[in-house]
Parts: structure tokens; sequence; C-alpha cells
């Protein structure tokens, strides 16, 4: 991989853990807001049918991220 | 962030909610809590009144007031915008967080969705910051138990130091458990104890600050917080609070050099800038964390496995699609068969009516006049709307409200978010599509689910290319005289469902095109960055829904349509009964209107019925029937077989049916959508916009198809 291992790199029913959030304003407090810091475990559980957005087990809540933004999310393995 | 106060009005309810007390003694509760945690069905579960719920984020917007009586105690309940935190991002969590603050409630009651109560903890450990007086409502206890999560309400009590109680929003006895413990909060004068830790140099600030703080904030606002918030630099807040406290913190010397001296020593110590606020969230997020600790238990692990594999079929590449329109097709279809057999019964049942107030007129020696104005004017289009319009409005928003309440509809923006960024705007818009099939000014309104203001403007203005259900009916007449034949039997109506969802079809693919052509004009721009939740799926509450629907939406639809209906019928009766100049008032209209509409492949009666039907469009087959009728060539019309002959002897063929499909389709919005439209963006220009945009589209789309229709002979 020659960028880091990010939100959007997740294939359904892979699982990372949140290293950094590199988003900015608006998603940036978003993300936040629904409890994506760092140390948050996630899931990827599907993609839709276009292939983008994909929806991710974030804290009990599932959420579509478009991959455009899943990669300023950055993961480590778990 | 991106709703302005003006184009919501929110800015207006933010300052100008006024708390109606029945009687002095009557206590004010707020009701927080986050989107989608049935905080609106339990508003209307306590005080009893119908604010529409959903299924989706933004659903409550702005603050509604409510009365709650419980033996002597009388309650104002305030149900605060739905929102995720207090920390003012939007103007929901400002209006939220205002009212928390400044609105001097005696309890805040913060909803939780008790299969997520983790997450919840945030906003309720934010509120906690604001007000010792807080009551945690565990709410959607049913949904948990049927997913087998419990929780240990005394200790997350203990734990929290404020009462917890658990509700089902749907059952009103689970409520006396909720108002027994606010009586208790609001009633004794509580303190709080801190549960949120800061970093150890962000909690030195706090330290440092509060003596600043306590001797001008007294009782009335939570030094602790204003500290936080001094550290966070939230300029907005700090204004407000100092207009509440009457002190302009901002100009206070002492307290600005001391905030000051802080940030920059958390600057030193790597918590600068945003970084502050990453830290405060983080240290929410790991508080509720701890606190759901060994109170909340799964005893099934896979939990959720019956809605993951749900969203496995509904959204998955291969099925995700299909199934959308399948199940559109479902409903149609369900309409259809549905509507068919009580139309004719109710059609036949108010021609019976109108031949015996006929027979009235007669024994009475009324003038004919007058039986021809009342009777054959008003009363015969009245029948119409309800014969013709009732049944299939009152099958198809019921079928709609099911796949909202069993959370379908975020599925549907998940699904479309893709084709949607293609056209520059977000799947968000695809709710709202939706909600447009039920009315569009409802869809409208809820275009203020989407941040983006360009894209919530795109939303707006293509929300009319979908038809509401004042048009289905309209759709589906044609639709069955001119295509499927009105001999009925399953394979006419599934034939009829197909074609109606092939109509629909062609009212999203115009939605896209719409969206995209705006989107290259003069609503330029990049898609913004989206997160949509996708919430569990619930067992909709079907009873309820069939209730609500009629009650709430069919019957105030048909009112709005029948309000209209009798005076055009009074004036479709004047205006083909007053002759000027050898023809009929109606002659001379459709005469004018004719040459044009021509042109559309309709005629001019059809043309005036779409510009008569500008206040509801439920009235517009009605009122073609009617000039029809007047200019005299059958008596007698109780099925849609009957009507056919009618339209077919003035003119119609296949080509008019596709026309007033295709111009029903696309037209301008009804009146009450364009005043929404107009309130929603404040402009009248973009207004005008949304009337122009699928006007123009219908006239020309109908035009192309004529010229191609009479070019193959049609």
């Amino acid at each position: 991989m020659d960028h880091p291992f990010c939100l959007s790199d997740l294939r359904p029913g892979q699982r990372g853990t949140v290293e950094a959030l590199h988003s900015v304003g608006a998603m940036r407090r978003r993300l936040l807001d629904i409890g994506l810091i760092e140390g948050t475990n996630v899931e990827c559980l599907g993609r839709s049918p276009g292939g983008d957005p994909a929806a991710f087990l974030i804290r009990g809540a599932v959420i579509a991220i478009r991959s455009s933004d899943g990669r300023d999310v950055l993961l480590r393995e778990r | 962030m991106g709703l302005t106060h003006s184009s919501t009005g929110l800015g207006a309810v933010d300052g100008g909610l006024v708390i109606e007390k029945l009687s002095p003694s009557d206590r004010v509760i707020a009701l927080a809590g986050n989107p989608n945690v049935g905080k609106s069905t339990l508003f209307n579960a306590l005080t009893g009144m119908n604010q529409h719920t959903g299924n989706w984020p933004g659903k409550t917007v702005s603050n509604a007031q409510g009365h709650c009586q419980r033996g002597e105690q009388g309650y104002v309940l305030v149900d605060l915008p739905g929102t995720y935190s207090l920390m003012a991002h939007s103007a929901e969590e400002e209006v939220a967080r205002n009212f928390i603050c400044f609105g001097k409630s005696d309890a805040v009651a913060v909803v939780c969705d008790a299969t997520c109560l983790e997450r919840n903890l945030n906003l309720v450990l934010q509120t906690l910051e604001l007000t010792p007086n807080v009551v945690v409502c565990v709410n959607l206890m049913d949904e948990a138990r049927r997913k087998g999560i419990s929780i240990d309400f005394a200790e997350l009590s203990r734990r929290l130091g404020v009462p917890v109680v658990g509700t089902v929003g749907r059952k009103k006895k689970t409520l006396n458990a909720l108002l027994d413990a606010l009586d208790t909060v609001a009633g004794e004068g509580r303190t709080s104890k801190p549960l949120v830790y800061y970093p150890k140099r962000m909690e030195e600030s706090i330290a440092a600050l509060e003596p600043h703080l306590r001797p001008v904030c007294g009782e009335r606002l939570p030094v602790r917080w204003l500290a936080l918030k001094l550290l966070e630099g939230d300029g907005p807040l700090l204004r407000e609070a100092s207009a509440f406290l009457g002190v302009d913190l901002l100009s206070d010397e002492p307290l600005m050099a001391e905030t000051r001296a802080q940030r920059e020593e958390l600057d030193r110590w790597g918590f600068g800038g945003e970084r502050v606020r990453d830290f405060m969230v983080s240290a929410l997020v790991s508080a509720a964390e701890r606190l759901c600790r060994g109170v909340v238990l799964h005893e099934k692990t896979a939990y959720d496995q019956t809605d993951r594999r749900l969203d496995r079929v509904l959204t998955s590449r291969g099925t995700g699609y299909p199934i959308m329109i399948a199940l559109l097709a479902l409903v149609f279809w369900l309409t259809i068969v549905g509507a068919n057999y009580p139309s004719e019964l109710l059609t036949q049942a108010l021609f019976w009516v109108q031949d015996r107030l006929t027979g009235l007129f007669a024994a009475l020696h009324a003038p004919d006049w007058l039986h021809g104005a009342l009777v054959l004017g008003v009363y015969r289009t009245l029948a119409w709307v309800v014969g013709v319009m009732l049944p299939p409005m009152a099958i198809f928003f019921p079928l709609f409200t099911l796949l909202e309440d069993a959370g379908y509809l975020p599925r549907i923006a998940y699904n479309l978010d893709k084709p949607f960024r293609a056209c520059k705007a977000c799947g968000k818009q695809a709710l709202t599509m939706a909600m447009g099939f039920g009315c569009n000014a409802a869809g409208i309104v809820g275009c203020r689910i989407i941040d983006s203001p360009r894209e919530r403007l795109l939303a707006i203005l293509t929300n009319n290319f979908v038809p509401c259900n004042g048009r289905f009916p309209t759709l589906i007449a044609v639709l069955t005289m001119f295509f499927v034949g009105t001999a009925g039997g399953f394979g006419a109506s599934a034939l009829s469902a197909m074609l109606l969802t092939l109509v629909i079809l062609l009212g999203v693919g115009m939605t896209f095109a719409a969206t995209r052509f705006l989107s290259a004009t003069v609503l330029k721009g990049a898609p913004s960055s989206f997160t949509l939740e996708l919430p569990p799926y619930r067992k909709p509450q079907v009873g309820r829904v069939i209730v609500r629907s009629i009650f709430d939406r069919t019957l105030f639809v048909l009112g709005r349509a029948a309000a209209v209906a009798a005076p055009a019928g009074l004036l479709l009766w004047v205006m083909a009964n007053v002759t000027v100049g050898g023809a009929t008032l109606l002659s001379h209209c459709a005469a004018f209107l004719d040459p044009f509409a021509r042109l559309m492949g309709l005629d001019g009666v059809i043309l005036m019925a779409f510009i008569l039907g500008f206040p509801a469009n439920e009235i517009v087959i009605p009122i073609i029937l009617m000039a029809y009728l007047a200019q005299g060539s059958l008596l007698e019309l109780d099925s849609l077989a009957e009507m056919r002959e009618l339209f077919v002897a003035n003119g119609w063929t296949w080509v008019t049916a596709v026309n007033v499909m295709i111009f029903s389709l696309m037209h301008w919005p009804c009146s009450t959508t364009l005043l929404t439209i107009k309130k929603e963006t404040g402009s009248w220009r973009w207004t005008a916009l949304a009337a122009l945009l699928p006007t123009a589209a219908g006239m020309a789309l109908c035009m192309v198809f004529t010229f191609f229709a009479r070019l193959v002979g049609g």
C-alpha cells in the first residue's frame, strides 16, 4: 500500500481502529460527533450499490461515509 | 453549519419562543435527544399533539411546545431539535443549547436510544455540564429488548447522579415514571458533579478561570462549562452568555487576560486551536464509554444480525436498485388494486346522492340556475374529487408511511448517493425526493436535513419533479383508461403499476437531469462531504400509521382539495353557463388556450384545468370532467370506462393521455408548495425558478413528444 491504511480501504467485514483523524472543518466535527476519535473501533459493513459510499459500524451506529471523506480517517490494524 | 438562520427560520424560533404556561405552577420541561430516538413520538404521547415524526435526522428542526397535565401538576414540554451534540456546530445545535442554557426550563429530559446508549450519552454528558436538572430517558426499550440488550438503570443513575428511566414512547403508561423523575429533579435544588475529565493541562486552565467567572455567573450559568467555552474561544456563545448575564464577559479585562494566558499555555502543551475541541470531544466519548461499561449488557452477540442481513439485501450491488424499484411498483400496485373497488362504490354512492339532491331541488321548485350552480357545479366537482382522488390517496399515503416508519428511506438515500453525487448533489436529496411522493411541500421542508446550502437549493428546486400524493390519482386514472383498459383483473393492475413505475422513473430521471443542469449553470459547485446515519430497522406501527396518515394527511389534503374544488366547481358552472357573444365563457377561455395547448398535444380545457388546479393538483381531472360535461355530451358518468368515452368524445387519443401524464408530472408546483419554497429559500427568484424549471421541462417534453407522435401518425 503506497498510502496509509484508511477508512475507505476497509472491505466489507474488515475492521480497524482509528489512528488519526485528518478531516477538517464541518466533516471533522461531524465525525467527532458520532464518536470517531482515536482508538475507536470501526467495521465496514458493506458498500452501496454504486460502490460508494460504504456503511461503517461506529460505536453501535451505522454511518455511511463516502470514500473521498474516509481517506482522511487513518486506521491501524486491530 | 449550512443552514443559515434566515433561510430556515430557526433564528426566529431561537429568539422568539414564548413559553405558554396554562398555570404559573406549570413546569417547563425541555426534551433533548439525538435525531431518530423517538423524541417526537414521546412528545406526541405526552402532549397528545400530532407533530409529524420521522425516521431520519433533522426531522424536528424547530422548537415545538405542548402541554401535559397530570393531576394537579401541569407541564409545558418543549421539543428541541434533534442533535448529536450541543457544541453549536449547526443552527439546530445552537437552538437546543441556547434553550437549555438560557431558556429557564425546570428540567431537561435527554431522550436516548436504548439500542445505542453509549453514543447517546455524549449528549447527556454535555447537557449535564449545563444543568444538573436532568433526567435520562432511555427510550425504545422495546427495540432494545428485541435485540437482547439490557440496561442497569440503577447503576447508570448512580454513576450519572441523575434519575434514569426506561420508556417505550408509544406506550403511554411507561411515561409516568418519566414524569415522576422530572418532578423529582425539578423540585429539588441540585448541584452537579463533573463527570467528564479533561486532560490535566486543560483541567488546570479551567481551574484558573473558574474564580474569575464565579462572581459574574453566580448560580445562573455553570462556571466549569463557561470556562471551557472561553478556552475553546466560542465567540457567539460568549456574546449570548453576556447578554443573558447582563455583564459583557468579552470586555472583562482580568478574565480576558487570564483566558489569553491560559490559551497560550495550552498552545505550548499542544492543545492549541482546533485541538482543544478535539480533546473535549475525546473526553466526552471516553467518559461515555466508561459510564456504559458493565451497565449495558448484550445478551446476543449478534444483536444487530437482522438489520445487517436486511441491509445486505436492500443495499447490495446486485439487489439494491431492483428491490427499490420493485418496492415502488408494489406500492403502486397495491394502491391501484386497493383503490379500484372503493372508488367505484364511492362514485356510485355520491352520484346516487346527486340524483336525490336533484329530486329535492325539483320538489322545492328551486330555480334551474340554483340547482345548476350548487348541484351540477359545486357538488359534482366535490364528488369527483372524493370519488376519484380519495381512494388512491388514502391507500398510497399509509403504504408510503410504512416504508418510512420501517427505516427504509435512509437506505434509499444511501443507494442513490452515488448517482446524485454524479449530479454534484448529495444522497440526502433522495430522502427529500422520496418525501415529495407524499407531499412536495413536506419534501421541501425536509430539505433542511441537507447541510450544504447549494445542495439544499438543488433539492428544493427539483423536488416537484416527483409527483405528490395529489398527482398520483391523475396518473393512475389516465393510465388505466388509456393504456390498460378498464376491465380490471390481476394482469391489468400489474400492468398499470408497471407503467406508473415507469412514469415515476421518468420523474426521477428528470430530477437527476434538472439537478445536473442546475449545478452546471446557476448552482455551480463541488459536492460537499456527507455522513448519513442508517438507523436500525423498526417494526412499523401499522395501526398508528394508518390512523395517522388517514387523519393527519389524507383528510387534510382532501379537505384542502375540497375547499378548492367547491369554488372551482361553482366558477366552472358559471363559466359554462354565462354566454358572451354567442359562446360560453368556458369555450372562450378554452379557445384562447387551445392553440398553445395543441402544440403540447393537449387541448384548451386540459390546460385550463391545470391552471385552475394551481391551488391543489387533486382537482385537475375533476375540472376536465366538469368542463367536458358542461359542454354537454354525457350526463351519467359513474365509471372509468364511461369517463374514457367522454374523453375520447372530446378528442383524446393515447397521445393526449401521454401528454397529460407528462404535464401532470412536470408543471408548476401547487400554491402551497410554492409558498413553502418561498419560505425556505427566502427568495422570490428561487421560487420563480422552481416554478419555471418543471413547467419549461414539461412543456418542452410534451411538444417534442407530440411532434414525433404526429410524425408517426399517432
